[in-house]
């Protein structure tokens, strides 16, 4: 497949089943929302080594949000339902609770509930107080800019982790403008998050290495410049790969945001430097979720 | 299907236990089974013209201040008086409405769980409150009160919203465990008396005991929450619009960690 001169591989990403979760973000103004935000979901880009995938979603205005004030929405990915209450409840302490005028809320219902506020309240030394608001349990927890105000707990729900795509061009820069093209069209869809720093990765990885201790490595067939000294992926005029990692909560979420964001690339042409889009995989022995970029480009990805 | 009214014959001289006449004990019954029940040893045909099939949409007309225990344990449909009630109205209430156009006597709202109780015009004492001997009040659900309320509302109430729109008398929110009671009019003294934890929304300041302490105006943005919960029960509580308030916290007498959040009309 091609499309305005931007080759298709006809292969898929595969992606894995993970936990995931949405908190609101609220804070006297964007700036603080943003700063709390960032904060809470830094440092989790993968799971291999943050314990949970986090981003920012999108950002909400004063009429959407809980308490009336500007906002943003977080998603937050773990492999499994503990790790995921441990590291919510960490982040919310040290990010959250600490951030000045901040307050956290549920961003989505479901069945299965988890920790958000529930045991920041012991923060307060007793002086906390608790106020059921429409069903829902919120925490007033005293400090010292005035009063954190929390959510007792959100809902957690099934989703999936690791959708992707690579982006294969004449040069680093032809590359990395294709990602930030992609990537400026991804952040409109709602329900997925692109984790890695400005949802891009350099560093995609391979299972297995070498060396015992190391179970993921670096992706030796799509690194330019072992194109003469490995089993290369890689034409000859292809000199940088960037690779676009997305978590959602759900396969048709994580597939209209690999179409817009593959077609924003396309958009850009041949003469941009991208010559050819890809994914990564493990031969579909490990995740139960295939994304077919050639039926995600076609619209008929199920 | 219509809904099943009660039209009292005859006025009352004394109380009237109405408490078999719920949605959850009328329900399959015809209106013969109906008129067949006993209430203080006259059967309901005796004292009522009853018209309609729909037993949970019940209606009591020329109801009054000796109509007992109306709604009492109910848990499904709802009652609309279209006078007075008398004591205990909504006794235990779960998951239904009770809607009393006139006044009620005392204990309205004893013991509810859930669902919504509003009246329109003035109740008695106890708002809220326990039946004697129990050490628990409300327990859940929202009371709206249109009028004024007598002595002791919310006492030992452990949860659940009651939004007066007029004056309360004393004792308000003695003993309260948890929950939020809204007054907009006068409220009577010796308010928070021994409460434990909760918060006493006020418009107006009334002369508190020396246990109730001054913890100064602020802003609180749950304050958003709270007032945008009573946009659907049509109160004039839904025309607050600051976030700013004065908080009192008390009963020190009883190590309270309550609030009385007094609304600041300064922004």
């Amino acid at each position: 497949m091609i499309i305005n001169g931007v080759q298709i591989d006809e292969t898929f990403a595969e992606a894995f089943n993970m936990r995931g979760t949405r908190v609101i973000i609220t804070a006297q103004n964007l700036k603080w929302a943003y700063h709390a935000a960032n904060a809470m979901t830094g440092f989790a880009t993968s799971v291999i080594g943050c314990g949970v995938e986090a981003g920012i979603e999108r950002e909400m205005t004063e009429d959407e949000t809980p308490d009336g004030r500007p906002g943003v929405s977080i998603l937050m990915f773990a492999m499994g339902s503990k790790v995921l209450m441990q590291q919510l409840e960490t982040r919310m302490g040290q990010c959250i609770l600490t951030c000045p005028t901040a307050a956290a809320f549920s961003g989505i219902d479901s069945d299965e509930k988890i920790n958000l506020g529930k045991n920041l309240r012991f923060f307060g030394d007793g002086f906390q107080t608790s106020k059921l608001i429409s069903a829902k349990r919120y925490w007033r927890v005293p400090v010292m800019d005035g009063e954190f105000l929390c959510e007792e707990t959100t809902g957690m729900v099934r989703a999936i982790g690791g959708g992707n795509f690579l982006i294969l061009a004449t040069s680093q820069p032809a590359a990395l403008a294709a990602a930030e093209a992609a990537i400026t069209a991804m952040k409109k869809i709602p329900n997925v998050i692109m984790p890695f720093p400005g949802g891009v990765v350099r560093s995609g990885s391979k299972v297995g290495s070498k060396y015992k201790t190391m179970f993921a490595s670096t992706n030796d067939a799509f690194c330019p410049t072992l194109k003469g000294a490995t089993n290369t992926e890689l034409s000859p005029e292809i000199e940088s790969v960037m690779e676009i990692v997305i978590d959602g909560m759900g396969f048709e979420d994580i597939a209209e945001s690999m179409r817009v964001g593959i077609q924003a690339i396309c958009d850009l042409g041949e003469a941009s430097g991208v010559k050819r889009i890809s994914a990564g995989n493990y031969g579909g022995k490990l995740g139960p979720h295939h994304f077919k970029l050639h039926e995600i480009m076609s619209g008929v990805a199920k | 299907m219509t809904q099943l009214t009660f039209t009292l014959k005859q006025a009352l001289t004394h109380s009237l236990d109405c408490s078999p006449l719920t949605p959850d004990l009328l329900k399959g019954l015809s209106i013969s089974q109906i008129g067949a029940i006993k209430l203080s040893n006259q059967l309901v045909s005796e004292l009522f013209e009853i018209n309609g099939d729909d037993t949970e949409n019940i209606v009591f007309k020329n109801s009054g201040q000796y109509f007992d225990n109306v709604g009492k344990n109910m848990t499904l449909g709802s009652i609309t008086l279209e006078c007075d009630a008398g004591a205990y109205l909504g006794f235990g209430l779960k998951n239904a409405s009770i809607h009393c156009k006139g006044n009620a006597q005392a204990f309205a709202a004893c013991n509810m769980v859930s669902g919504l109780l509003k009246i329109d015009g003035n109740t008695g004492d106890f708002l809220g409150g326990a039946s004697p001997g129990l050490r628990k009040g409300m327990r859940g659900g929202t009371v709206i009160v249109k009028g004024n309320a007598g002595d002791r509302v919310g006492d030992q109430m452990r949860r659940g919203l009651i939004l007066i729109e007029g004056n309360v008398g004393d004792y308000c929110a003695s003993r309260m465990i948890a929950g939020t009671i809204g007054v907009l009019g006068n409220v009577g003294e010796y308010a928070c008396f021994n409460m434990k934890r909760g918060t006493l929304l006020l418009a107006k300041l009334p002369k508190l005991h020396a246990t109730i302490q001054d913890c100064g105006t602020h802003t609180l943005p749950f304050l958003n929450l709270m007032f945008k919960s009573f946009k659907p029960f049509n109160t004039q509580f839904s025309n607050i619009e600051t976030k700013r308030v004065q908080r009192f916290v008390g009963d020190a007498a009883c190590s309270g960690n309550g609030e009385i959040l007094l609304i600041s009309h300064s922004s």
